[in-house]
């Protein structure tokens, strides 16, 4: 999966928030095309669904725009970011109209790489991790949103502790914590197919 | 209930068995971890069942989108961006011409003297209500959710 931009773009990002600080939105829309990817992945292991992945990750780029004359340039612009993407999905999560919704419309968010080369050879082992990728999926939906954050970020984007701390701005010491705490509850969940 | 000796031990053996499990363990803490799964049998029935759980775990990753995703991104970004603008104008519009139009109206109304004066008042505090509560509306859809950005977010 795509993440960071090439090593050495800090300084230009800088500069882009720059001129779109000042207007530019060309100088904007540099800095979508660079974090449209990382938004929509952690919007999407944040809500589970491709539509409001889509929605959110760019929703919080035009509140970014609006918001842009708070952000301090010489501070790097995806943390800031990935505030207003969480945000949007935990206030999103909250919303149990929507919760419902999404129970009722429920597409696969993950993706089996395993499956997908067992898929041609043995049509049981196939389905038997399609079953396993679903029940996967339900059991990080039911974590709370805080243990689900961390282990999206560890496992799907792949985050080393340090990152997610920053990220978060929060301990490496509660990363850890939550990250167990997530895998146990998972685990415990998946009890009998582990 | 456990005491603070064991609960701050506990801590310990998760953060090792956590960092063990994602590589992120130092080598002098790898001796210790594996102490730890050789003499506590709880301590790796646990960790067998988190290596199993890894094991699934890293065979998934997040589904990709279609290439088209990520070609029209910019744009429903770029149109979101406008459409907000316009709002903002309509909204500022909106709100100078009820605000004339409830002002004339109040006007006539208070010019004429064949309406009884209960009726009045009633005509005038529904427009007046009705302006209240549209600037409201506005006022918090345009600047007090914007203040208030992060209320929601728990660290």
């Amino acid at each position: 999966m795509e993440r960071d931009p090439p090593a050495g773009t800090e300084v230009n990002d800088t500069v882009l928030v720059l001129k779109a600080q000042a207007g530019d939105r060309e100088a904007f829309g540099e800095l979508v095309s660079r974090y449209m990817r990382r938004a929509y992945y952690a919007a999407l292991g944040l809500t589970g669904s491709h539509d409001d992945a889509l929605d959110l990750s760019q929703e919080a780029f035009v509140r970014a725009y609006r918001a842009r004359a708070s952000l301090d340039p010489d501070r790097p612009f995806y943390p800031w970011l990935y505030q207003i993407v969480r945000r949007l999905c935990f206030n999103l999560q909250r919303d149990r109209r929507t919760r419902r919704r999404r129970m009722e419309e429920a597409t696969p968010w993950l993706q089996d790489q395993a499956g997908a080369r067992a898929a041609a050879s043995d049509p049981a082992r196939s389905a038997e991790r399609s079953e396993l990728r679903s029940r996967l999926e339900v059991a990080i939906d039911a974590l709370p949103e805080r243990e689900r954050e961390v282990l999206v970020l560890k496992e799907f984007e792949g985050l080393r502790y340090r990152e997610i701390a920053e990220l978060l701005g929060i301990p490496i010491g509660t990363v850890m914590s939550r990250l167990y705490t997530a895998r146990r509850n998972l685990a415990e969940i998946l009890g009998d197919v582990l | 209930m456990r005491n603070g000796g064991a609960a701050a031990g506990d801590e310990r053996v998760r953060r090792l068995l956590m960092s063990g499990l994602d590589g992120e363990l130092p080598a002098w803490e790898r001796e210790e971890l594996e102490r730890l799964l050789n003499s506590e049998p709880s301590v790796r029935a646990e960790w067998d069942r988190l290596v199993r759980l890894k094991e699934v775990t890293d065979t998934m990753k997040l589904q990709q989108p279609p290439d088209e995703v990520w070609k029209d991104y910019w744009g429903s970004v770029y149109v979101r961006l406008e459409r907000g603008i316009g709002w903002i104008l309509l909204s500022v519009g909106a709100i100078v011409l009820i605000s004339y139009g409830a002002w004339m109206g109040a006007q006539e109304l208070i010019a004429d003297t064949e309406m009884p004066l209960y009726l009045k008042g009633a005509i005038l505090a529904t427009m007046v209500g009705v302006v209240v509560l549209f600037v409201s509306v506005v006022r918090e859809k345009l600047f007090v959710g914007r203040r208030e950005r992060y209320k929601d977010v728990e660290r």
